[in-house]
This record gives structure tokens, C-alpha cells and sequence, in this order.
């Protein structure tokens, strides 16, 4: 039997050290060689390490969140033969390293749930109790039926009641502690529940990225926010009418491929907006491309994938590739260049897309452009209140590089196309 | 005017559920009236549950000595085959039910209750006129507690003739029969059907059993069942599945069978078990106001229907239709009423077959308890028990299921002969919230059927000892 430590090895493009992100091995695991032994997530991609050996894991190094710098001890194995420590000290074969191709994250706006990366634990809760097994919504408590009926006659649900016994049986001395603790705040029938307990939730791996890129953004970029409101009347009909006759394997429309056209047309008078700026170098860089993010919501958190070349598509083509590439970010299947490389970013909540939004610019971008809900408002027209469909669209700009007016003036031109979408189509 | 009785509880009905309230009432102090159209003690008492386990367990005495006399019992030698006395066999099961029916009056007369024997028609929630040998008698009450049963249902095209004389006969005429039929059909393999048929089989008739769905005894599995169809086929019952019955012709069944043919059974009976059907008609349940669920009155788990003051245990309430239910929820409303907190919530409501072997099942089969998680089941056979071998019982198992991350068992069911008397353990069991440590950690008595029990459980944890 030898021993086989496993370091990390150097993941590409220069970097120093990875953040361990879930380890898929415990201690005392036997494992296959190939078998996936924990993800890492550099600044570029998360990656599955995977063991170029097969044997037992006798030790972990580091936990969920750590940072590891390349070349230090990940797992250490207990292997069939000589291992790679004893003998030779020779560092290990080089270990496949297959990318996830999940790149962190370039969020663009502010996520809209907060979900945790990993489950956290609950700490103690403050008060002494005793360890109990918790139960599952619906789940029923196990008791006999005299503690039933004591807990009946004391207004108690015992879904409430921590219980000490196997399976979480609730003995009647639980039901003295139950009380004795003043549980009969939390009496059944009617009224909120009491609840205590903390939970840590580490922030690591995407979230953690989140964060920093959030961070970073509202740190550097001087936000200048900016709001109009927009007559989508004649767009939603036009929209209507052609999910209505829309040809097989055509996709649905929804608003953003027609904002997509927009911002297409209109971006080239303004190349300012349709930039990056480097601000450590003191550079902007105008993009003649343009390649727009698309914020997505994901399982793990936001992810912004990259609609590239914009101005060159259709507005069929243009609901397709967004449908495409927020499928690839959502199943974590999206390429590393669908990932990064935007040039403007759309932030659009759908449903929930609320009054206005103040959206954070897509460090190293410039702006963002956050469609709010379209809904049937009173409007005055000529004199007379009619119902109009009405959409806010609100949008921010990094004002060190993009003057108000202009940004005011750019979002009027988009309003305008939107209002009048015949408009769109034309050269 | 009649005269009008006032009283605090007014129970309709003296079967167990009733009569159970009633005792219960009157044992708290509340003045009780009960009424009783036919003898007091119900279905269960009178025409289910106690005659026909009084004719079942004559019926297996009957076939033993029919065995002896063909040398198939070891060390019990039979000059003749025994001779059966319909008429007599039916007048001991009378005795019996009189017994009991005396003392359950003789309970409520203890209890203060006052039964009134008459037909109870309600005008309005807590009024009923009753027309008794006395006159008429009007009752006004506070509380009402509604326990009027059920009655076997009747196919409209097979309907029970029995009592003038016809053939199609219902489990109420079924253990009233002076003579033996020579032919019994059966329609309906459920509970009621299987017991009767398998029992009038022991006393010598021939039996042949029609059900429309594609097994007997379709509230069970099919591991469970199979020991009964074993015995039905050992003894040349012939069970027609997926057939349907389609009326009598020429003094025979005409039945459709599965594969589309007609078949004529003959048959000097016709029994027809195909379910019970709530009393709800005829004695102005209309006129109470009270919401219905179905064929059934709808209550809540204290028992209240949608009328204040008005309850409803039993059969009225919906399935299961068993004595053992009724009685309880009896019990619990009278104690609401008395002022206590009560909520009928069982962890189960264990029921039993008594077909050739036992069946018992108290909780989850395997089937529903895995759609709530991972399980794990273990079974241990009779084979391998002393007890059953010393009985010839050798046939049938103890099942058990429970959670596979904390062991708290779920579900037990047995096939076997006697395995009735195992029920009130497993229920125990799942009423404490047991898990399988519970029971292996229990000591069973040797010899006896419950160590198969045990041994399940044992099995469950993987370190069964004796198989």
C-alpha cells in the first residue's frame, strides 16, 4: 500500500490558486480512478478534478470556499502499489482536468432572489434545548396517544414539539420541556409562529463571484440612472400578431428581441454606450460589435451569457439566440465565450419586471437597460384618458464615460423605435 | 300533541357507534336518549361482524371433523363424516347475538340511558317524532348524534329477494339460512363475500365467486392475498375474475366473463356482497341541513357535521365502514359534547378479514408508505414459527414496513391462520410511534404466532435468527 497525494494542478491561463467549490469524496471513500473528486472555480471556469488513480481517501484538504493555491495537497490516497509520496516524491501525473465551462458570473443587475450555494447548517438556537430531530413540513410527529391527547388538551401541535426519542418520538417529558420553555407561545390553531435559529450560509463558489462583481461594480462605476416611460401599444399588436402567424420551429417573441433591434439600431450613433472602459488604464474601448448580455437567473444564481453580433440578426434570430444561450447558462452547458465579451447588458424581470428598477452596470460596461412590467394604464391622448400599454424602461450609464444628456437622448431614440416599431424594420 | 321528551343528547341508532356514545354520554352525566328502530347492537352485533364469526368458527370445526372422517387429520379417527344441523348452527348464533344484545341494554340501563324503540323522522336538526307501540313520541335534544349504518348495497338488477323466499340474498339472509344451498354464488369478492363464501365452503357447499375487477380483495396486495386464493383453488372454489354479473336467468346467474362470454351459474343461493351504502334516507336527514360528502354525512375530526350540534360516527360518515371505528368516534363525541377535547386522529384503523387464512392490516401497505420515501420491508413466514407448524398453520407471514432513515415502522400486515389476535399489537405499535428497535427489543413469547412479528422486525435490521 502506498500513498498518493493529489495536488491541484495548474488549471490554465495563469492562475495561482482556485477556490475549492463542493467536494464530491468524503475520508474513507474507496474511489475509481476518473471518478470526480472536487469542483474548483478559478476566475475563468469551475472544474471538475477528477483522480488519476484509483484508492482510498485518507485526508481532505481544505473546505467549500477555501482558496488552494496551485501545486498544494488536495486529497491524499491510500493506493494499491507505490503511491507517488514514499518512493520518489515525483509529483503526480498530470490529472485530467475536464472545464464545466461554468464561468463566474458577470452579473448585471441585482439578483433577484438571494439562493444559497450550498445548505447551510442551522447554529444552536439561543435557548437551551435539547437535540431533537427536526421534521419536514407534513411530516407527522410520532407520539403515543396519551401524548396526543395532553398535547390536544394544551392547544399544542405537536408538529411544534421537539422530540428526544427514536425517530423523533415525542415522550411526554418532551412535552413538560415543550412547555416549560413557554412553547405555548407557539400554540396551534391560530396565529404566526415562533421560530429561532440561525443560518450560515457561506458565500462561496458563483455566489461568491456575485458579489465581488457587484461590489466591484457599485464601487467603481458612478451610476447615473435614468427612466422614461414607453407606449408599447402598437409594439405588443405588432408582437401579437406575429407569435399569431408565427412559421414552425420559429420562436415565441417576447420583448426582448424587439429591445434587441433597438438597441442594435440606435447603438451605433452612440458609441460611447457601446463600450468597455478600462478604467485602471484610463481606455475606452468602442466596440463595433455589438454583443449584448443577457441577464439570467439560474439554479446557482446570476449568470450573464452573451448574444454575440446582434446587429447582425434578425429579430427571429435574436429571440433564438437568447432562448439558445440562456438555456446554455441555465443547464451549465454554456461556452466560455457565450459567457464573456458583452458589450451592453439587458436586465429584463418578465413578470415581475415592477415599476423601475435601478439596475448595476456590467463592469467593464457602461450601461444597462432594465425593461419594467408592460401593463394597461390611463393615459391622456389629445385630451381624452384612453388605455394605453404602458412599459417603463429604466437604465443606467457609467457617467464618468457617458454624459446624461447623451444617455437621455439614447434612451428617447429607443423609445422611439419601440412606440413606432415599423420603425425597426427599416433602414 | 305527543308527548315531547327534552333531553341533553339524543343518539339515532344502537349500533356500535350509537350505543357506544350513548353509554359514554350517560357515563358523563349527560341525560341520554337513544332510539332503536330494530334490536339494540346493529349491524355488527346483530347481522355482521359476531353471527358471522359465530358460523365461521363452526364452519372450520365443521371442516376439521369433515377431514378426520377422510383420515386427513393425524391421531383423530372418524367412524362417519359429521352431519350438519343448519337450523341448530343458526339457533346458537341466535343465542349468542341475544347475549349480546341484552347486555348492551343492559349497559345503557346502567348508564341511565333511556331507549325509546321506534323510528326516529327529523323535522329539523334537533327534532324527531318518533312513532313507538306507545304512540307518538316527540324528542327535542341539544345535541343530536347520528349513527344510523349502512346496508348492503343492491344491484338493480339482482335485487335481494331472500326474505320472500327468492335466492338473492344479502349478508343479513346469508346467516339467517335454515338449510345449506347446495350452490352458492357469490358476487362481490371483497371482505364480506370471501368470509361467508369461504365458510358456507367449509360446511359442505359448493361455492363459485363473480367479481368485476381483476383480483379478490382489491384493497390489498397481491403478497398479501395470495395465501386465500391458494386455499380457494385447494378447495375447488372457482373464482370468476373481471366477470360481471348480469341478472338471474332462468333461475340461474347469467354472468359475463372476462373474455366477453356468457356463462349460467347455477345456484340455490345467490349472495351479493358488492359494498355497503349509508342509511341516509328515510328518516328526514333532509331536513337538518347538514353537508354531505358523497353518499356520506360530512364531518370534521371532532365528528361535527356542518349543523351545530349535530354529530355523525360510524358507517354515516364514510369508509372504512367498521365497528371498531364507529365506536370510537361513539365515544369521542360524547365526550365533546361532555365538554372534553377530543379529535379523532388514529395513527391507523387496523382491519382484519376473517377468510381461510386471516388477514390483518393495520397502516401503510408497501405500496403507498414508498410514495412517502424510502422503505424497508421484511416479512417472516409461518413456516418457520413453532406455534403456527403446531396448528397446522404453516401457511402465511408477518409483514412489516418501516422508514428506512429513522425505523419508524409504517405499516404490518399478516396472512395466517388465527393472525386476527396479532392485530391489536400491530396497532399498539403504530399508535406508540414504535420503530423497528421497539419491537426487536421486545420479548415475544415462544410459543405463540406473534414471534413472527418479532422475527420481521429483526429481519428489517437485517439479523432475523431464525430463518
Amino acid at each position: 500500500m502506498g500513498r498518493y497525494v493529489f495536488k491541484l494542478p495548474d488549471v490554465g491561463e495563469g492562475t495561482a490558486e482556485a477556490e475549492i467549490v463542493a467536494w464530491h469524496v468524503k475520508v474513507g471513500d474507496v474511489i475509481e480512478e476518473d471518478q470526480n473528486l472536487v469542483d474548483v472555480m478559478t476566475d475563468k471556469a469551475t472544474v471538475e478534478m477528477t483522480s488519476p488513480v484509483s484508492g482510498k481517501v485518507v485526508t481532505l484538504h481544505g473546505e467549500p470556499g477555501e482558496m488552494a493555491p496551485v501545486g498544494s495537497a488536495l486529497v491524499e490516497l491510500e493506493v494499491e502499489g507505490a503511491g507517488n509520496v514514499k518512493n520518489n516524491g515525483h509529483a503526480a501525473p498530470a490529472p485530467k482536468v475536464e472545464a464545466k465551462t461554468e464561468v463566474p458570473a458577470t452579473p448585471a443587475s441585482k439578483p433577484v432572489a438571494e439562493k444559497s450555494v450550498t445548505p447551510g447548517k442551522p447554529t444552536q438556537p439561543s435557548s437551551q434545548r435539547p437535540a431533537f430531530a427536526t421534521r419536514a413540513p407534513g411530516e407527522k410527529p410520532l407520539a403515543s396517544p396519551a401524548v396526543r391527547q395532553r398535547a390536544h388538551d394544551l392547544g399544542i401541535e405537536l408538529q411544534f414539539v421537539p422530540g428526544t426519542g427514536p425517530a423523533g418520538r415525542i415522550s411526554h417529558a418532551d412535552l413538560d420541556a415543550f412547555v416549560a420553555s413557554g412553547g405555548q407561545s407557539m400554540v396551534l390553531r391560530a396565529g404566526p409562529q415562533l421560530r429561532e435559529g440561525v443560518e450560515e450560509v457561506k458565500v462561496i463558489g458563483l455566489r461568491r463571484k456575485i458579489a465581488e462583481k457587484m461590489q466591484d461594480s457599485k464601487r467603481r462605476i458612478p451610476h447615473y440612472a435614468y427612466v422614461d416611460e414607453v407606449d408599447m401599444t402598437e409594439l405588443e399588436e405588432l408582437r401579437a400578431h406575429l407569435n399569431a402567424t408565427r412559421r414552425e420551429g420559429q420562436p415565441k417573441l417576447s420583448v426582448l428581441p424587439f429591445i434587441m433591434r433597438a438597441l442594435a439600431k440606435v447603438l451605433p450613433h452612440y458609441p460611447q454606450i457601446n463600450a468597455r472602459f478600462d478604467d485602471e488604464a484610463g481606455v475606452v474601448h468602442r466596440h463595433a460589435a455589438i454583443h449584448i448580455g443577457i441577464a439570467t437567473q439560474t439554479a446557482n444564481g446570476l449568470i450573464v451569457p452573451v448574444v454575440r453580433h446582434a446587429e447582425a440578426l434578425d429579430i427571429w434570430q435574436s429571440a433564438a439566440e437568447v432562448a439558445r444561450v440562456a438555456a446554455a447558462a441555465r443547464d451549465n452547458k454554456a461556452a466560455k465565450d457565450e459567457l464573456t465579451g458583452s458589450t451592453i447588458t439587458i436586465t429584463s424581470l418578465g413578470a415581475l419586471g415592477g415599476l423601475v428598477t435601478t439596475p448595476v452596470i456590467n463592469h467593464p460596461e457602461v450601461a444597462i437597460i432594465g425593461p419594467n412590467t408592460i401593463l394597461e394604464r390611463p393615459v391622456v391622448r389629445g385630451g381624452q384618458i384612453v388605455v394605453r400599454k404602458m412599459m417603463n424602461l429604466s437604465s443606467s450609464f457609467d457617467h464618468r464615460v457617458v454624459d446624461g444628456y447623451d444617455a437621455a437622448e439614447f434612451i428617447q431614440k429607443i423609445k422611439s423605435l419601440l412606440e413606432h416599431p415599423a420603425m425597426l424594420f427599416m433602414d | 300533541m305527543p308527548d315531547t321528551i327534552h333531553c341533553k343528547v339524543l343518539v339515532v341508532g344502537g349500533g356500535p357507534g350509537g350505543y357506544v356514545a350513548a353509554i359514554r354520554a350517560g357515563q358523563l352525566g349527560l341525560d341520554t336518549v337513544l332510539v332503536e328502530a330494530d334490536r339494540l347492537g346493529g349491524t355488527c352485533l346483530i347481522r355482521g361482524c359476531i353471527p358471522s364469526k359465530a358460523i365461521i368458527h363452526r364452519a372450520a370445526q365443521f371442516e376439521t371433523m369433515a377431514h378426520a372422517a377422510k383420515n386427513a387429520v393425524p391421531g383423530i379417527v372418524l367412524a362417519a363424516p359429521p352431519a350438519l344441523d343448519m337450523g341448530a348452527l343458526v339457533n346458537w348464533k341466535d343465542g349468542i347475538v341475544k347475549k349480546l344484545n341484552t347486555g348492551v341494554a343492559a349497559l345503557l340501563k346502567r348508564a341511565k340511558v333511556r331507549v325509546i324503540e321506534g323510528w326516529a323522522v327529523f323535522s329539523d336538526a334537533k327534532t324527531c317524532k318518533v312513532e313507538t307501540k306507545e304512540g307518538a313520541r316527540l324528542i327535542e335534544a341539544e345535541h343530536v348524534i347520528l349513527a344510523t349504518g349502512s346496508k348492503p348495497v343492491e344491484l338493480p338488477f339482482l335485487p335481494f329477494d331472500g326474505s320472500g323466499g327468492g335466492k338473492v340474498i344479502s349478508s343479513i339472509e346469508a346467516l339467517d339460512l335454515k338449510t345449506l344451498p347446495k350452490k352458492l354464488v357469490v358476487v362481490g369478492a371483497g371482505y364480506i363475500g370471501l368470509e361467508l363464501g369461504i365458510a358456507f365452503r367449509k360446511l359442505g357447499a359448493e361455492v363459485t365467486i363473480v367479481e368485476a375487477l381483476d383480483r379478490i380483495l382489491p384493497l390489498y396486495d397481491a403478497e398479501l392475498v395470495a395465501p386465500v386464493t391458494k386455499w380457494l383453488k385447494q378447495n375447488s372454489v372457482t373464482v370468476h375474475l373481471s366477470a360481471k354479473a348480469k341478472g338471474l336467468d332462468g333461475g340461474a346467474l347469467a354472468v359475463e366473463t372476462a373474455d366477453g362470454k356468457t356463462l349460467k351459474l347455477d345456484a340455490d343461493n345467490i349472495l351479493v356482497t358488492v359494498g355497503r351504502t349509508p342509511n341516509t334516507e328515510g328518516w328526514g336527514l333532509e331536513n337538518m341541513a347538514v353537508d354531505m360528502a358523497g353518499r356520506f354525512v360530512k364531518v370534521d375530526e371532532r365528528c361535527a357535521t356542518a349543523m351545530k350540534n349535530v354529530w355523525a360516527v360510524g358507517d354515516l360518515t364514510g369508509e372504512p365502514m367498521l365497528e371498531h371505528k364507529a365506536a370510537t368516534q361513539g365515544e369521542m363525541v360524547a365526550e365533546v359534547i361532555a365538554g372534553h377535547k377530543r379529535r379523532f386522529a388514529p395513527a391507523s384503523i387496523p382491519a382484519v378479514c376473517f377468510t381461510e387464512p386471516e388477514i390483518v392490516s393495520a397502516g401503510l401497505l408497501p405500496e403507498e408508505a414508498a410514495k412517502h420515501g424510502e422503505i424497508l420491508t421484511a416479512s417472516f413466514p409461518f413456516l418457520a414459527n413453532g406455534r403456527a407448524l403446531s396448528m397446522d398453520a404453516g401457511e402465511g407471514f408477518v409483514r412489516v414496513i418501516a422508514r428506512k432513515d429513522d425505523h419508524r415502522i409504517l405499516g404490518i400486515q399478516a396472512v395466517g391462520t388465527h393472525v386476527s389476535e396479532l392485530s391489536a399489537e400491530f396497532a399498539h405499535a403504530l399508535e406508540m410511534g414504535a420503530v423497528l428497535e421497539d419491537i426487536a427489543g421486545t420479548i415475544h413469547v415462544h410459543p405463540t404466532l406473534s414471534e413472527a412479528f418479532h422475527e420481521a422486525a429483526l429481519r428489517a435490521l437485517g439479523h432475523a435468527i431464525h430463518i
